[in-house]
């Protein structure tokens, strides 16, 4: 067994554990932290797959990100998840049954799947193993791929105007700023001049 | 390329399993239904690159940064719903999201 062989096996072996974890975890932190793991293993498995800056790319989105939004909110979120574990071995037949049919099927087509020699030989972008991953990625992903790369970006702008959207809202009883109120306000009201006496105080 | 592509596709069968089961079994919590899912896409994402590696073809990356970016956006928009509805409901089971039940 060569080492890459090993530290594939060591890698797939703790990313399966993990997301069973994921899945079967009381604690829904536990749950989170186990997720973290399953990342940094299938970042293990990029590498070894020679995708150098997708692996960069999953710890940095996915732990960086991803799973610290969940961290957030699954601790913001007040709520009893002890109690929500009650009944959870109801729905166990059913989801072992489509899971094992699921699996059968996935396990059939990577068993029996035949690759013709022509497709296997001649790739329509290879890859150019004298220069980096990140820059052969960048090679194809700003030239050849620009609009789907413009199109993830404004996938991640809607994404992101939505969940301030959905997020937001304004508590009543908060005094806040009212830029229109503030430009529209008129000396002739705000201010007034009133002669005083001498000697007499101002009522 | 001392790993078969098949080695890849297993793993990714598997991964790809245990979140499908997983968004059967947590009914109650859709956090957990959340992270099913990102692990489906992670699977997926497994299967590009090893594909990626097998064929020497730098494609399978591009789609699987692709990928990456329709996740993260997802996990966004869905943890945003998910504070919008406990807010509303006080729960966030899955039972309790029958709102727009006729």
């Amino acid at each position: 067994m060569t080492l890459t062989l090993f530290f594939f096996y060591l890698f797939s072996t703790v990313l399966i554990a993990s997301a069973v974890m994921v899945v079967a975890s009381r604690n829904p932190v536990h749950s989170v932290l186990f997720l973290i793991l399953a990342f940094f293993n299938a970042a293990g498995l990029f590498l070894i797959a020679g995708a150098e800056f997708l692996a960069m790319v999953l710890v940095i989105v996915y732990v960086g990100a991803v799973a610290v939004l969940f961290l957030f909110v699954v601790m913001m979120l007040d709520i009893d998840f002890a109690k929500m574990r009650k009944g959870i071995l109801q729905y166990m037949p059913i989801g072992a049954f489509i899971g094992i049919i699921l699996f059968l099927e996935l396990v059939l087509v990577a068993g029996s799947w035949i690759m013709l020699p022509e497709i296997a030989s001649s790739s329509a972008m290879p890859i150019d193993n004298s220069i980096s991953n990140t820059k052969a990625l960048g090679q194809v992903l700003y030239t050849r791929y620009v609009f789907l790369f413009q199109g993830a970006g404004i996938i991640l702008l809607i994404a992101m105007i939505g969940a301030i959207v959905l997020t937001l809202h304004h508590k009543p009883n908060v005094k806040r700023q009212d830029i229109a109120d503030q430009v529209a306000r008129d000396p002739k009201k705000a201010v007034e001049v009133v002669k005083v006496k001498s000697g007499e105080g101002l009522q | 390329m001392e790993i078969e592509i098949g080695h890849y596709l297993v793993v990714g069968a598997i991964l790809f399993t245990i979140g499908v089961f997983g968004i059967f079994l947590n009914r109650k919590n859709v956090i957990i239904i959340l992270m099913s899912i990102e692990l489906i896409l992670l699977a997926v994402n497994i299967n590009f690159v090893g594909f990626s590696a097998s064929l020497n073809d730098i494609a399978g990356q591009v789609f699987a940064l692709l990928i990456l970016t329709v996740a993260a956006a997802e996990a966004a928009i869905g943890l945003a719903i998910l504070v919008v509805f406990f807010r509303n409901r006080n729960s966030i089971s899955v039972d309790d999201v029958n709102v727009m039940k006729g």
